[in-house]
């Protein structure tokens, strides 16, 4: 079910089954409910066997970017002599995801079964799990679960007592977007800054530790063992729209909408439905203005983009939007969009490693023109300087960050500019004091 | 979590990593292939026992992990969750990114600001029992306003909550 409310009869229920039992979360428990099943059946198969299945399923990767997880597994080299890693990567911090907290609140164990199949798969004997700092819980939760199945016998020395060796280390982050980029994670588990890395080299040849490594997303690899057990057939077939989008979707719904939480959807399920019906829509007396649709980090839906919006990674796009990690965030009519653009801007600044000039200066110029037009001394020119600011900003840097700071305010200017007028014309007063 | 220590001056400087602290770390490397790999748990280490992470804790560390104090610095202050300055008794970090923004997060801080007595973020109140962190995206914005008092993650934070839920904080 979804979470914190009672499954909506429109969800398909696979990865949030157990959200809110807390039966779920001890070994014995989810033993009980089939764990550790999946591991067994992988275990039983060649590792390039299991990657097939993965691969014919149609998996793609939930952390926002949707690369097929299985073609994922299969760059990593075969017999190259190396030690080889998997990365879990936990550190979510995209405004208005909050999807895989409740994977590791509730199935810990889900996860690690997931881990230990991808580990197998790809021939990784040391498997990280990093988490953000600021996940106290999930924290404590997963480093409980790790220590149970090292004392079951599932991680250790040999794998459910019969496979290769499988560590798992729980890495906690300290405070830092960037590090859920797969790069930066990776500096950051070196124990440097974490600054991303260019790229080639890509983590399957030269990835942490300078060897070949795997990162996926934590929603990506909680969704493998339920497909080792049911078959990639299974998965393929929850599609309601596209063909090349398939299983279940977890998607965190916040912002003006009466319940906002977690839910589980099928590949393809209208964007409307999951607002108004799921969600409870928005308060009594307000109406739909906009919608970011997968994190923050993708251009912002009018209400008309809404319409008919299939949620798939091809149905976001045609409306000129993106997936991406499924956060999605409703603004009623009541919203400020050009506040709520600079809220997001100063995020980007916030949080940009600083390493590239466009994205350091961009991300920090583009905060101080929005604050000067919400602070009343805006100019004529001043969109256009913004928007010729988002050019620089797109497509220029090591990685994506700077775009996405860029995105709201492209599509923010291009489909609410009479809000911006507003303030440039005086006819809105200042929302900020002058700086 | 404590901030004992947080006043000891740097001249008086006591060793974080002796006996079973230093034990500790010793079992993490042998979890990583590099020692540099523990600089994270390292400092994580020296706040939870000093509160705060000081320049010359920062030298501790770089003989510890085998760098230097500049590099350790480097990173410590990449971080947002270190702190590089002595703090309160209670750290309190409140979330005002877009999704809580729009569930009304920057009342629910100046509330905080307020009824702490910090008046200002990042000033510690004259007591000594709370500082106050304006950051970003808790990821949990379903549940606006989410703040991390410490080491509790609280959800659904109103301004009328605030005087209640601070006073489990000495
Ligand atoms: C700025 C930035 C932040 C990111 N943050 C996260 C994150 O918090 N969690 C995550 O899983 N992926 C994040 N990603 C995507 C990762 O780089 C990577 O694509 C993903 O972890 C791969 O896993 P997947 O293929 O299973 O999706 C981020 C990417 C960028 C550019
Ligand atoms: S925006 Fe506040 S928790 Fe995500």
């Amino acid at each position: 079910m979804g979470y914190p409310y009672p499954p909506d009869e429109k969800e398909t229920v696979v990865l949030s089954q157990y959200f809110g039992d807390e039966g779920a979360r001890s070994y014995q428990g989810w033993v009980k409910r089939g764990g550790y099943q999946a591991l067994e059946a992988a275990l039983a198969m060649e590792p390039g066997a299991v990657t097939d299945v993965v691969k014919a399923s149609g998996l793609r990767g939930r952390g926002g970017a949707g690369f097929p997880t299985g073609l994922k597994w299969s760059f990593m080299p075969k017999d190259s002599g190396k030690d080889h890693y998997l990365v879990c990567n936990a550190d979510e911090s995209e405004p208005g995801t909050f999807k895989d907290r409740e994977i590791m609140r509730w199935t810990p164990h889900g996860l690690i079964e997931g881990c230990a199949i991808a580990a197998y798969a790809i021939g990784a004997e040391c498997c990280y799990v990093y988490i953000r700092g600021e996940f106290t819980e999930p924290l404590a939760i997963m480093a409980k679960a790790v220590a149970e199945a090292y004392a079951n016998g599932v991680l250790g020395e040999k794998l459910l007592g019969t496979g290769p060796r499988l560590e798992m280390i729980i890495h906690r982050g300290a405070g830092a977007y960037i590090c859920g980029e797969e790069t930066g994670l990776m500096n950051s588990l070196e124990g440097r800054r974490g600054n991303p890395r260019i790229k080639p080299p890509f983590p399957a040849q030269a990835g942490v530790f300078g060897l070949p490594t795997t990162v996926n997303n934590v929603e990506t690899l909680a969704a493998v063992p339920h497909i080792i057990n049911r078959g990639a057939d299974w998965y393929q077939g929850i599609c309601l729209g596209n063909e090349k989008s398939t299983g279940t979707k977890l998607y965190s719904v916040c912002g003006h909408v009466q319940k906002p939480g977690n839910y589980e959807l099928a590949m393809g399920t209208p964007l409307e439905e999951l607002i108004f019906d799921m969600a409870g829509g928005m308060p009594p007396g307000r109406t739909l203005k906009a919608v970011i649709p997968g994190g923050s980090s993708v251009p912002i839906m009018d209400a008309e983009d809404v319409k008919g919006c299939l949620l798939d990674y091809e149905g976001v796009v045609e409306r000129g939007s993106m997936l991406g990690s499924g956060g999605v965030i409703v603004m009623d009519d009541s919203t400020d969009m050009v506040y709520q653009i600079y809220r997001l801007t100063r995020f980007y600044a916030h949080e940009s490693c600083a390493q590239c000039t466009q994205c350091r200066e961009g991300t920090a110029w583009t905060v101080k023109i929005l604050e000067r037009i919400l602070g009343g001394h805006g100019k004529e020119s001043d969109l256009d300087l913004l928007l010729d600011l988002a050019d620089n900003m797109t497509g220029t840097t090591i990685c994506v960050l700077s775009d996405s700071c860029a995105a709201p305010v492209v599509s923010g200017i291009a489909k609410f500019r009479s809000e911006f007028d507003a303030y440039l014309s005086g006819a809105r007063p200042p929302a900020l004091a002058a700086h | 979590m404590s901030t004992a220590g947080a006043s000891a001056s740097e001249t008086s400087y006591q060793p974080v990593f002796t006996g079973e602290t230093m034990a500790a770390l010793e079992t993490l490397f042998e979890r990583y292939p590099t020692k540099q790999a523990c600089m994270l748990p390292a400092l994580w280490m020296v706040q939870e026992a000093r509160g705060w992470i000081s320049e010359r804790a920062m030298a501790e560390v770089a003989e510890v992990i085998g760098v230097t104090p500049a590099y350790v610095k480097g990173v410590v202050t990449f971080y947002t969750m270190y702190h590089t300055h002595p703090v309160g008794r209670n750290v309190i970090q409140v979330c005002t990114t877009t999704p809580c923004s729009l569930c009304g997060a920057e009342a629910v801080l100046r509330t905080i600001l307020q009824e702490t007595g910090c008046e200002e973020l990042g000033r510690t109140s004259t007591d000594g029992r709370f500082t106050v962190q304006e950051v970003e995206c808790l990821g949990a914005c379903g549940f606006a306003t989410p703040i991390l008092v410490n080491d509790d993650f609280i959800e659904s934070v109103t301004p009328e909550r605030v005087a209640g839920l601070l006073e489990g904080y000495k």
